[in-house]
């Protein structure tokens, strides 16, 4: 259950937050893209296996969109912020060793 | 400490309440509790609590729960308990007890009350933090609690302490990211009749804690040998703490075989009850410390370099004779002994850990699997983290060399019989990694979850593969840690608290009238209005009849309805829909259809224009919350420069349908200050006004195909004007209708419904609406109507299809073929589409269909089948629109 900071509302359970995949994918325009352009912006996301920015909603709370640092193997939350702000730093790759080592295995 | 009374397979037996109910049993000299599930051996209790694989029960008495092992249930006056064999009945009565939940949020939570659970509550407490301290024995100690002793003073306060909170019998099933803990605290169980009513059984907490500490402790391993599974052969442990704690008094003769010290300590506690210790057998070349000093101080024998490799037995099973090896010289001797106590080292207990990924380490120094974790949010303490205290100094062993013979009867996992002999198979038969070999075997998968056959598993796998635990790795085990009854889950979100019920504001007139509801979404909807003895066919034909030639009305105020303001609202439409809005005139209404990005068709609905920068949006009933979302999704992270708001205003306004030729006639007896003629009042175009002082607005929306108007009304003044159009009605014959007629009415007019005619992979022109898609604007979806896979040949088309039966409703769902499809080379009728909605029209006479077919709008006339089972009905395609084509009736 992850314990994810709402820019607005503070830190609640994952249950109330839905996921939206990678962030920073911003919306192109449809015109100036090849056809295979436009079908990677619909249909490619990043999965890397560590950090990722992603978009989460809260929907059963304040209802507002924002951005978050999160470790795909780990779970580890990492800073959060708001859509067109600055994106923070990844959070150090090295920590939680054990777990990122477990999860190789 | 009184004594009480209670039932075991028919048998009364006598306890001492809040006693393990195996221990009475033991006491009582039932050694052999039950048979095995597949080998239907004679089992008994081997171990001491939730790692029990033999002595597994069903209560008879209060909630019948089953699999339990007879060595956490608490005896108390009046209980009933049978024995089971491997598999629980389930019981015939819903279960009555309370179950509810409750959410925590603590500075510590401390895992485990024994002596390393303590000290770490200690030092939290010490650090200012707030504790909650959980344990799922019914007090605190441990370990302390086997060998009788009392916590040690300076620990002790530390469970008074005013910031501490101490929760017995409350066992910890699952930990998850960020430190979130499940755990359940049976709160009833033990006290038998006299638990409190209001008391819920079990509760299950939720908790969030800042810094967490697993305290859990450690199992006793078993050991593989031959007829390792008779009734009398536990682990030393438990077999020491029955004696000593227990008073259980049916053993005279024992043997003890160990591998580390804790077998030396055992057999001295059993020594000194007056059990006649025969002799330890030490796997190792030689041993010493406190336990091992005082078992030669006790003039106990010890045989080094010596296991057990075979037992034989007597009545029922029950151990009689030990068969013991000279590991050196491969000589066996054996020896009498009604008690073959086994310590075959611990395995602390990494369950926990695992869950939220971490791998345990291999230690040979504990000759265990263990966590070392210390970090600012999770820290792991006692066995688990390798303190096993004191001078042991275990081997590295979990049976002896076997012949096929012996490995037959050699148990690793004794809830699903599996022996040592399924264990070679599997790796004979090329399977190497432990996640492979479980469930190839079956071992660790019994509701025990492995708890003492995982350990053996993988010994025995590095026995086979002269390798090291290390290198097979462990087990991962999953949440729950135990058994937990799905009622427990539930809470009280059973029967009508399951799921929210959602009901319009003339839901009452609605019951009154004797509607028949069906769910859409959480809303109760009217299905249809039946007469007195009338079928729902006739009530359906009834109502049709009644809003193509009369007047008939219905409670739309289901629609999602979403209120848009700002603005930049008329620019932010024409972005979400497929047509255009901006240059909607106010006082005006349009149909709009939305797509998603990949330019599939995802919701659809009416939408008027209010005001310069005010609209309303309707959404289909079941996407009102998916679509707010939707537009929300763009305003926030694609387009905030956009000044648009939305408000869901769902349960604001109800909406009235009024529908038919004579609508307006009755609808103008109710209003007078707006002119209702089609001249004034045209079409999709909404009008202000009042009903006996009400505001009200009424729209010339029409989901029929018929004159239709809706009013709409502030939610809480609708039953007010149904009730004044129902009594205005009487002369005309007013008519109620429900859901399933106004799927007919709109399926004759060939009105879609996302979700039932489309399955989430047609785009507009599919549905053969491409009337609706803009050429002169952006607007999501647009580019994707350009990509090759979108255009091609073969996309499915929504159709319309005559049967050739008139009488005959084909079912939705149902496949459609070309006709006379033969099979193919597969033996394979390739179908071409399937039935999206169907229905008999009273207005046609006939039944109909609408579907989606392959180049659909390319086979209008081709004659179709759909194949059911042995019969095969015919049809006819054509277009999806079978009433009124021109639009004269919706238009008059
Ligand atoms: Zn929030």
């Amino acid at each position: 259950m992850l314990n994810i900071p709402c820019p607005y509302c503070g830190l609640r359970n994952e249950t109330e937050f839905h996921y939206g995949a990678e962030a920073g994918v911003g919306y192109p325009d449809p015109n100036t893209l090849s056809d295979s352009e436009w079908a990677k912006y619909l249909h490619i996301r990043a999965n890397p296996k560590g950090w990722l920015p992603e978009r989460w909603v809260h929907f059963a709370g304040c209802g507002r969109w924002f951005n978050l640092w999160r470790n795909t193997v780990t779970h580890e939350i990492g800073p959060a912020y708001l859509p067109f702000t600055t994106q923070p730093k990844a959070p150090d790759p090295d920590s939680n060793r054990d777990r990122m080592e477990g999860a190789k295995a | 400490m009184s004594e009480i009374s209670f039932s075991f397979d028919d048998k009364l037996y006598k306890g001492i309440e809040g006693e393990p109910m195996a221990a009475a049993l033991l006491r009582s000299g039932l050694l052999s509790m039950t048979n095995s599930i597949y080998h239907d051996r004679p089992r008994g209790v081997i171990g001491l609590g939730v790692e029990e694989p033999n002595a597994i029960v069903q209560l008879v008495s209060g909630t019948k729960e089953s699999m339990l092992p007879a060595t956490v249930i608490e005896v108390v006056e009046g209980l009933a308990a049978c024995s089971l064999t491997g598999v629980g009945a389930l019981p015939q009565m819903p279960d009555e007890s309370r179950y509810d939940k409750t959410n925590c949020f603590v500075d510590t939570l401390v895992i485990g009350a024994g002596v390393a659970g303590l000290s770490a509550a200690e030092n939290e407490l010490r650090a200012g933090r707030e504790v909650l301290l959980i344990d799922d024995q019914s007090g605190p100690g441990g370990h302390l609690r086997h060998l009788g002793l009392e916590i040690p003073a300076s620990l002790f306060d530390v469970l008074h302490h005013k910031n501490l909170t101490y929760k017995s019998r409350c066992t910890a099933i699952g930990l998850y990211d960020q430190n979130y803990v499940v755990a359940i605290e049976r709160r009833t169980d033990h006290l038998g009749e006299a638990a409190p009513a209001s008391r819920a059984r079990i509760r299950v907490w939720h908790i969030r804690a800042d810094r967490v500490v697993l305290a859990p402790g450690a199992f006793q391993r078993p050991l593989i040998f031959a007829n390792n599974d008779r009734p009398g052969i536990m682990l030393s442990h438990a077999a020491a703490t029955y004696v000593a704690i227990h008073r259980v008094k049916i053993f005279r003769k024992a043997v003890v075989v160990t591998v580390d010290n804790q077998g030396y300590r055992d057999a001295v506690r059993l020594h000194r009850e007056g059990v006649a210790v025969q002799c330890i057998c030490d796997v190792r070349e030689e041993a010493g410390g406190p336990g091992v000093d005082a078992a030669k101080a006790a003039g106990i024998p010890i045989h080094f370099r010596t296991t057990c490799v075979d037992t034989t037995g007597g009545e029922e099973g029950v151990l009689k004779t030990v068969i013991l090896q000279n590991l050196d010289t491969k000589k066996n001797f054996q020896i009498d002994a009604d008690l073959l106590a086994v310590s075959g080292g611990w395995t602390p207990i990494v369950d926990l850990a695992t869950h939220i990924g971490i791998k345990p380490k291999w230690s040979e120094e504990n000759a265990a699997f263990v966590v070392k974790h210390s970090t600012e949010k999770l820290v792991t303490a006692g066995m688990l983290a390798g303190d096993f205290g004191g001078d042991d100094d275990p081997a590295i062993f979990f049976g002896p060399e076997l012949n096929k013979e012996q490995s037959l009867r050699a148990y690793i996992d004794l809830q699903r019989d599996t022996t040592l002999h399924d264990l070679r198979r599997a790796v004979g038969a090329g399977l190497s990694s432990i996640e492979h070999v479980k469930r190839y075997t079956t071992i660790g998968t019994a509701h025990d979850q492995g708890k003492t056959s995982g350990m053996l598993t993988i010994g025995a796998l590095c026995q086979l593969g002269n390798i090291s635990p290390g290198d097979v790795g462990t087990l991962s085990f999953r949440p729950p840690y135990v058994p937990v009854p799905f009622a427990a889950l539930a809470g009280r979100e059973r029967g009508l608290l399951t799921d929210p019920i959602r009901i319009t504001s003339l839901h009452q007139w609605h019951v009154e009238a004797g509607a028949v509801f069906e769910d859409v979404g959480q809303w109760k909807r009217p299905w249809y209005f039946p007469k007195p003895g009338e079928s729902m066919e006739e009530a359906v034909r009834r109502e049709c009849i009644a809003a193509r030639e009369g007047v008939a009305v219905m409670d739309a105020s289901t629609l999602g309805k979403i209120d848009i303001q700002g603005a930049d609202a008329a620019v932010f439409l024409d972005r979400i829909y497929t047509n255009m809005f901006s240059t909607l005139p106010e006082g005006q209404c349009r149909y709009g259809l939305m797509c998603k990005a990949d330019g599939i068709v995802f919701d659809d609905g009416v939408t008027t224009r209010l005001g310069k920068n005010h609209f309303l949006m309707t959404t289909t009933t079941g996407g009102a919350a998916r679509v707010l979302a939707w537009l929300e999704e763009w305003l926030q992270t694609e387009w905030p420069e956009l000044k648009v708001y939305c408000t869901s205003v769902t349960e604001h306004i109800s909406t009235i349908a009024l529908v038919g030729p004579k609508s307006r006639q009755l609808l103008g007896e109710l209003v007078t200050d707006i002119d209702l003629s089609k001249e004034a009042f045209p079409f999709m175009h909404t009008r202000m006004g009042t009903i006996d002082g009400i505001p009200v607005r009424i729209a010339r929306i029409s989901f029929s195909g018929e004159l239709a108007f809706e009013i709409n009304v502030e939610w809480s003044y609708a039953r007010y004007i149904w009730e004044r159009l129902w009594s205005l009605g009487i002369p005309y014959n007013l008519t109620a209708y429900g859901t399933e007629t106004m799927h007919v009415l709109r399926a004759e007019k060939g009105y879609i419904i996302v979700g039932q005619d489309t399955d989430g992979t047609q785009t507009p022109h599919d549905l053969n609406m491409s009337w609706i898609v803009s050429k002169k604007k952006e607007f999501i979806g647009k580019r994707s109507f350009q990509l090759p896979y979108l255009k091609s040949s073969g996309r499915a088309q929504l159709v319309g299809l005559l049967t050739a039966n008139y009488e005959e409703v084909i079912p939705e769902g149902a496949y459609i073929t070309i006709q006379n499809a033969g099979a193919d080379a597969q033996g394979k009728i390739p179908h071409i589409g399937f039935v999206t909605s169907s229905y008999f029209s009273p207005a046609l006479d006939r039944s109909f269909a609408l579907a989606l077919v392959a180049d659909g709008l390319g086979r209008m006339g081709e004659q179709i089948e759909i194949p059911l089972g042995k019969k095969s009905l015919r049809a006819t395609i054509c277009e999806s629109v079978f009433i009124d084509k021109e639009n004269i009736r919706r238009d008059s």
